[in-house]
């Protein structure tokens, strides 16, 4: 969509970029195609995108989530401790007493819970979303502390079973989770473009008066809103255990900035009311490309996350640009700077 | 659906609506006090008064978006409970609300606008995106008469003027086959072409034979297309009156004269 209206006179251009997610799509690849340049060794191998397939759905799913929670008009940053919690239930129970699947249910059902209670908190107290979920973040991390006594744990042995090889094998090269994090793509793109649910979110984060003039059911359906992170969130912590074995209390943490960034690199608005799901899963991607692609181009690994905020505060700017230009005071002043001479 | 023809069981003697006693308090703020007032079918009501007069409290208690405090709803000679009443209840009931700036999502495409709170889903709650593009595009071409000018069913509200805004509603609100359409200022900061487009909307209600209550700042709009005047004043009917009981003129100086009996109550706080 982002050079649509440059692109305007030439019509099969045009027509090109107003399918959903092109122009991201194009940006990837031409990062894709910088980091072969760059760091031809790495990104000419087939193994980088490999780790990519493995490493990326977890935050992906977080991010499509996200989309959601941020086309409402809402925030949630409770989501590091989401996913710490759910891999922490899934860790304990296989290890102390074997479950397999039944460990997966109780994950997420507990995801599920503290989503729900993240939206009662947000609808019932009346807290914007944004500082309420900062202070779940914390209770939710503390609470999970307590009852962790701070260990960390692994299970290795679980390599091999039914339930790793459903959702962390490898079907030939390709690990299978990139796979599950496409189909909750589709789901999640249905469920904003296409059901009644992701309706009612559009016109919320679009205006709560018009919401309420039509009769969507606001709390309600936030409430659906945070239930629907907090599964989400857990289901993204269970593929993290499954590919890591691993659980520590951190796990979730490293994600806050780059599932963020990947919601709002993909065009997703920061005023509410539109979302990009395609956009949120090449956000995704590219989120992780620059990490893997500067420390490979040998730029220093501390200067990741400087490069990932850039981007991030650059695409933001871009897409509000998009939106409406005078919604950026920096391009409103110069513009009205211009049209004085 | 609401679609359906389910139309006047009720003999056309019974008002759709009718209004008994209602009042309606906001903490210390009475907003409304004792109103009784009755809309028939087929018949344009001209809504009238200040701000602050109680207009918006009346059809808010009038449309489920606030319960009242007082007094009794009655929709086609029943008695509505306050509890379950919610704009829902009344979209049901065929009763519909086109509010002056907050009836549309402004990024939300047109045939999403048309079908919000009601779309057309199957039995998992998706929605059919063509069926319901189909019939909005339907509705812009027959009832509201939108032609050319670059509008599609894909358009976002944003991209529309604010009199072709008021006709979307208004062919929204034809469309769910109401008996009652409500405006609430519909005229506010529109250019005069755009008023005269919206007070031919509002002549299509009635030739639609449905009825409508059109509140309005501007009493000579008022006074050109309707057939009852209600005037609000301090949360009371002032007066309930046909329009050809009254001139142009005689309107005005009835509502100066509450405006000049204004002080005199203002002075005993």
């Amino acid at each position: 969509m982002a050079h649509a209206d440059k692109s305007a006179p030439s019509n099969p251009v045009a027509a090109f970029f107003k399918i959903e997610g092109t122009a991201i799509a194009l940006v990837f690849a031409l990062l894709v195609i910088l980091f072969m340049l760059t760091a031809p060794r790495a990104f000419l191998g087939y193994r980088v995108y490999m780790s990519f397939m493995a490493n990326v759905p977890p935050p992906m799913i977080i991010a499509l989530g996200l989309t959601l929670v941020v086309v409402a008009g809402e925030m949630d940053l409770s989501f590091p401790s989401v996913v710490a919690f759910a891999s922490y239930v899934f860790c304990i129970l296989y290890q102390d007493y074997n479950w397999t699947w039944l460990a997966l249910i109780a994950a997420l059902a507990t995801g599920t819970v503290m989503g729900f209670i993240n939206g009662l908190v947000v609808t019932k107290l009346g807290i914007p979303s944004l500082i309420a979920t900062l202070a779940m973040l914390f209770l939710w991390g503390g609470l999970l502390t307590v009852i962790s006594n701070g260990a960390s744990l692994a299970i290795p042995q679980i390599v091999g079973d039914p339930i790793q090889v459903v959702f962390a094998g490898r079907l030939g090269p390709l690990p299978v989770q990139f796979f599950w994090a496409l189909g909750v793509a589709v789901l999640v793109w249905m469920i904003l473009n296409r059901h009644r649910f992701g309706e009612s979110l559009l016109f919320i984060g679009d205006s709560l008066k018009v919401a309420k003039v039509v009769g969507i059911p606001i709390e309600r359906e936030k409430i659906k809103l945070f239930t629907l992170m907090g599964l989400l969130s857990a289901f993204a912590g269970v593929l993290l255990t499954l590919e890591t074995t691993t659980y520590f209390a951190q796990a979730g943490m490293g994600y806050l900035l780059i599932v963020v960034a990947a919601v709002f690199i993909g065009g997703t608005s920061i005023f509410g009311g539109s979302g990009k799901i395609v956009g949120t899963v090449f956000g995704s991607l590219i989120v992780a490309i620059i990490e893997a692609g500067l420390v490979a181009s040998g730029v220093a690994g501390f200067w990741t996350r400087f490069y990932i905020g850039l981007v991030f505060i650059v695409s933001v700017t871009m897409n509000a640009a998009i939106e409406d230009p005078d919604k950026v005071p920096l391009l409103k002043d110069l513009r009205a700077r211009v049209k004085r001479y | 659906m609401s679609s359906q023809a389910t139309s006047n069981q009720a003999t056309p003697s019974t008002p759709i609506v009718r209004l008994e006693n209602v009042g309606k308090q906001y903490g210390k703020v009475v907003s409304l006090k004792n109103v009784t007032l009755e809309i028939g079918s087929n018949e344009i009501v001209g809504l009238i008064g200040d701000n602050g007069a109680g207009k918006s409290t009346l059809i808010k208690v009038l449309t489920g978006v606030e319960p009242p405090s007082s007094g009794t709803l009655y929709v086609r000679g029943q008695k509505i409970d306050a509890a379950s009443y919610t704009v829902k209840e009344a979209h049901k009931l065929r009763i519909e609300t086109v509010y002056q700036d907050s009836s549309l999502g402004e990024k939300q495409p047109l045939w999403r606008n048309f079908f919000v709170g009601r779309p057309l889903t199957n039995r998992l709650g998706f929605i059919d995106v063509k069926a319901e593009k189909r019939v909005a595009d339907q509705i812009m071409r027959s009832t509201i008469g939108f032609r050319g000018v670059g509008i599609s069913v894909d358009t976002p509200v944003s991209r529309l003027s604010g009199g072709e805004r008021q006709g979307v509603a208004i062919g929204r609100a034809m469309h769910f086959d109401s008996d009652l359409i409500v405006l609430d200022e519909p005229t506010v900061a529109l250019a005069l072409k755009e008023v005269q487009k919206v007070l031919d909307f509002i002549r299509s209600i009635k030739a639609g034979g449905r009825s409508c209550i059109y509140i309005e700042h501007n009493i000579h709009h008022v006074h050109e297309v309707c057939d009852r005047l209600v005037v609000m004043d301090r949360g009371e009917v002032a007066l309930d009156a046909p329009t050809s009981s009254m001139t142009y003129i005689e309107l005005t100086d009835f509502l100066m004269s509450l405006h000049s009996r204004r002080p005199a109550a203002g002075a005993s706080h």
